[in-house]
């Protein structure tokens, strides 16, 4: 069989947008659910892209009314600091209640272990969200992954269950039919739901498009110090350090926001959601393999994280 | 070089024109020997979906593997238990879209012991991929996911018949296979789905996303053709309504509104619904559809309803036409496919979710357990175990609005829940139900 590459077509998902309102009213269909079955569940939400299309469907689903749910934020304390401004203006701009648990707390109480103050925090963010789900009493957790962003992601059941050691067994899914979620959880243990489970990456950005959703300012291009590493363009900050490096200044944008100390931009020049539509449509690398140094580890990191909690 | 590529495509981008819905749903059924992995495989990349650091994390695990070429079924097989096996063991989903629509595909494990997965990706899929192998015709399995896809209510089949590289892309190879898989469908009656039957090689991209220059002869659309024009709107739009009631919800803006999904038909502002299972009837005063009122609202839309009289509605109700409601019931016959490892037992009592209602419900007669190799119905032999086919008989403490799975998936189907370990033990499909009226 012969794989040499040819230019990604461009016939790609450039359909009209009705495929957009199903995908709304499905995701929507879920959020009723939790709040109809789930007696305190929360909607974890970072400040980054998926978390702001979650919070535009919550609308959708429940204004005029209140959310039936906080929102919930674990912070790694190396969050960019325009997405933790921007998480704080939205939520008071709803009126709705952020809860912030934080993995700073974690080290200190001595349940998150980090070998350097510029180690990546990611991991560690699943003992913190686990931490908080037990203080708080959650039975689900609401998150914005997507079965697009991973192979591990794609195996996900939109209601996946977690046992009182906040685990994911995948080998051993409840079955998922129709419509028909069951949420039920004995005390101790919870649910994760995913709403936007069958959104892809030029989804979510076409939806931003189309709702006008204001999103932290460097998930458009913008000029950056960064250096190359690994095929990466790494950002230079306190925590990632040029360590030698040969500094560029870029015009770049990210396409996911996390943990400073693992998440890169991309070289770009769209700054605005339709020229970002137009660039994921002539991708050819994906959304985590181009900016997670994370997911680089082996093939089955990301698997990995979700059996010990990850979201 | 990323603004090249962008000056030399977007503009091409042709725009959506068809109407078939803009989202289809399929699932792929067959074994690793079919080479389904690999036709998925093949499906995206030769849409372009793969992109070049899963092709190159491909490549190295092909080479770790000292497999000779790339073996495109790596892209699909999500969990380090199915790579080390080389097996699909659970559903995985996989998205691609062309310029017609947006397509979610559910990638389901073939095996015998893995029925419940595919049962799982087929309640919510229109249409199936079925394979076969070109050299081997129709084989037990090919019948049973042919089966399972009837059963689920799937309607529109497409038989891949691959591996035609190995049949030497001869017609007649393709011809026995094409008559069997017919001479079988015919079995299921007036239900049985339409079949539409095409030759292709996933190994070699023969009629998968491109024709290829083997299969001259073959003179129908290609695979991805095939699943673009099908209709995926499907009979929902045109079913008599059905909205179970997800929420109430109630604030000075709007007063009263029951938040739902609608599952089939539509509703309209100023219609005359019937709330059930109570029986009043009343008017739709007006429809919400996010931040805005609509005049109307279709199949698979969200929505908050407002009704003109104070009616007494909660969780598990359902709003239907009044011309053609569905029948309340607490007894009805019905097919299951038993999930769990635990057997099922005749009396065991289970709760049943059904639409948005949750009651509690016993197994009052186990009428008989289906061969799927045969498809016949015999007395069961001993326990009744994951993945078995079974028709009961089952009551509810509480009635439920039903319609049978064949007229209507969202109100004929329901799922079976074991009470204490919180367990989906079931999934079930209404044959029949006694009108309680």
């Amino acid at each position: 069989m012969t794989l040499a590459l040819s230019r990604p077509a461009m016939a790609s998902a450039a359909q009209g947008r009705a495929h957009l309102d199903w995908l709304e009213s499905e995701a929507v269909y879920i959020l009723r659910e939790v709040a109809a079955e789930c007696a305190n569940p929360a909607l974890l939400f970072s400040g980054g892209k998926d978390s702001i299309v979650l919070l535009r469907l919550a609308e959708k689903a429940f204004r005029p009314g209140r959310f039936p749910f906080p929102l919930l934020h674990i912070d790694t304390g190396h969050n960019f600091s325009e997405v933790i401004a921007s998480r704080d203006a939205l939520a008071a701009k709803l009126g709705e209640r952020l809860v912030v648990r934080s993995v700073e707390d974690s080290m200190r109480r001595g349940t998150v272990k980090i070998r350097g103050i510029d180690a990546s925090r990611n991991a560690a963010q699943s003992v913190t969200l686990l931490e908080a789900i037990a203080e708080l009493g959650f039975d689900a957790a609401i998150g914005g992954a997507r079965r697009d962003e991973e192979k591990a992601r794609a195996k996900e059941r939109i209601f996946s269950f977690r046992d009182e050691f906040g685990q994911w067994n995948p080998r051993n899914q409840r079955p998922e039919l129709w419509e028909l979620y069951n949420a039920r959880v004995a005390p101790g243990e919870h649910v994760r739901v995913f709403p936007i489970s069958n959104w892809t990456e030029l989804d979510v950005w076409q939806y931003i498009a189309r709702e006008a959703l204001e999103l932290p300012a460097l998930y458009y291009a913008h000029r950056r110090a960064v250096v190359r590493r690994n095929g990466l363009l790494v950002p230079v900050t306190a925590l990632t350090p040029p360590r030698g490096g040969h500094v560029e200044s870029l015009s770049v944008r990210f396409r996911t926001v996390g943990d400073i100390t693992c998440t890169c931009p991309v070289e770009s020049i769209a700054d605005t959601p339709e020229a970002i539509i137009k660039e994921t449509l002539v991708s050819r690398i994906t959304e985590r393999g181009s900016t997670r140094m994370d997911d680089q580890t082996s093939e089955a990191s990301m698997e990995r994280r979700k059996k010990e909690g990850y979201f | 070089m990323l603004t090249d590529s962008i000056e030399a495509g977007a503009d091409a981008v042709p725009l959506h024109t068809g109407d078939a819905g803009a989202v289809l749903r399929f699932i792929t059924a067959g074994s690793v020997d079919d080479g389904k992995s690999t036709l998925i495989g093949r499906l995206l990349y030769d849409t372009r979906q793969v992109l070049e650091d899963q092709l190159a994390a491909v490549e190295a695990a092909s080479q770790r593997r000292g497999m000779a070429a790339t073996d495109l079924s790596l892209l699909t097989d999500g969990l380090e238990a199915e790579r080390e096996q080389g097996i699909t063991i659970d559903v995985a989903y996989r998205y691609i879209s062309t310029a017609r629509r947006k397509f979610i595909i559910a990638d389901t494990p073939g095996h015998v012991q893995y029925t419940r997965n595919m049962a799982t990706g087929a309640s919510t899929a229109h249409a199936a991929v079925v394979l076969a192998d070109a050299t081997k015709g129709l084989l037990e399995q090919g019948r049973r996911h042919l089966y399972i896809a009837h059963l689920l209510g799937i309607r529109e089949v497409i038989v891949a018949v691959n591996k035609m590289d190995l049949a030497g892309y001869e017609r007649a190879a393709f011809e026995n296979v094409r008559e069997a898989f017919e001479d079988f469908a015919e079995r299921f009656g007036e239900r049985a789905p339409r079949l539409r039957c095409l030759p292709l090689s996933a190994l070699c991209g023969d009629m998968v996303v491109t024709r290829g220059g083997n299969l001259d002869w073959y003179a129908g659309p290609t695979l991805l053709e095939t699943l673009e024009s099908i209709e995926a709107k499907s009979e929902v739009g045109a079913q008599p309504l059905r909205f179970p009631v997800q929420l109430v919800q109630r604030n000075a803006e709007r007063g009263r509104t029951y938040l739902g999904r609608i599952a089939s038909g539509s509703i309209s502002a100023g219609e005359r619904i019937v709330v059930l299972p109570s029986g009043v009837t009343t008017s739709v005063a007006a429809i919400y559809r996010g931040a805005h009122p609509v005049p109307c609202a279709g199949a698979g839309d969200s929505v908050a309803v407002a009704l003109d009289d104070e009616v007494d509605v909660t969780r598990g109700d359902l709003f239907a036409t009044t011309a053609e409601p569905p029948t309340i019931t607490r007894d009805v016959e019905a097919t299951l496919v038993w999930l769990s490892n635990e057997p099922l037992g005749t009396g065991s009592r289970y709760l049943i979710r059904h639409t948005t209602r949750t009651v509690k419900a016993k197994v009052a007669a186990v009428r008989g357990v289906v061969d799927i190799a045969t498809l016949e119905r015999a007395e069961p032999s001993g326990p009744i175990g994951a993945n078995s086919i079974v028709h009961v008989a089952l009551t509810a403490q509480q009635p439920l609005c039903v319609d049978a799975y064949a007229a209507n998936r969202s109100t004929g189907a329901f799922i079976l829940i074991d009470e204490a370990t919180n367990q989906t033990v079931a999934a079930g499909m209404i044959e029949q139900h006694r009108d309680i009226t």
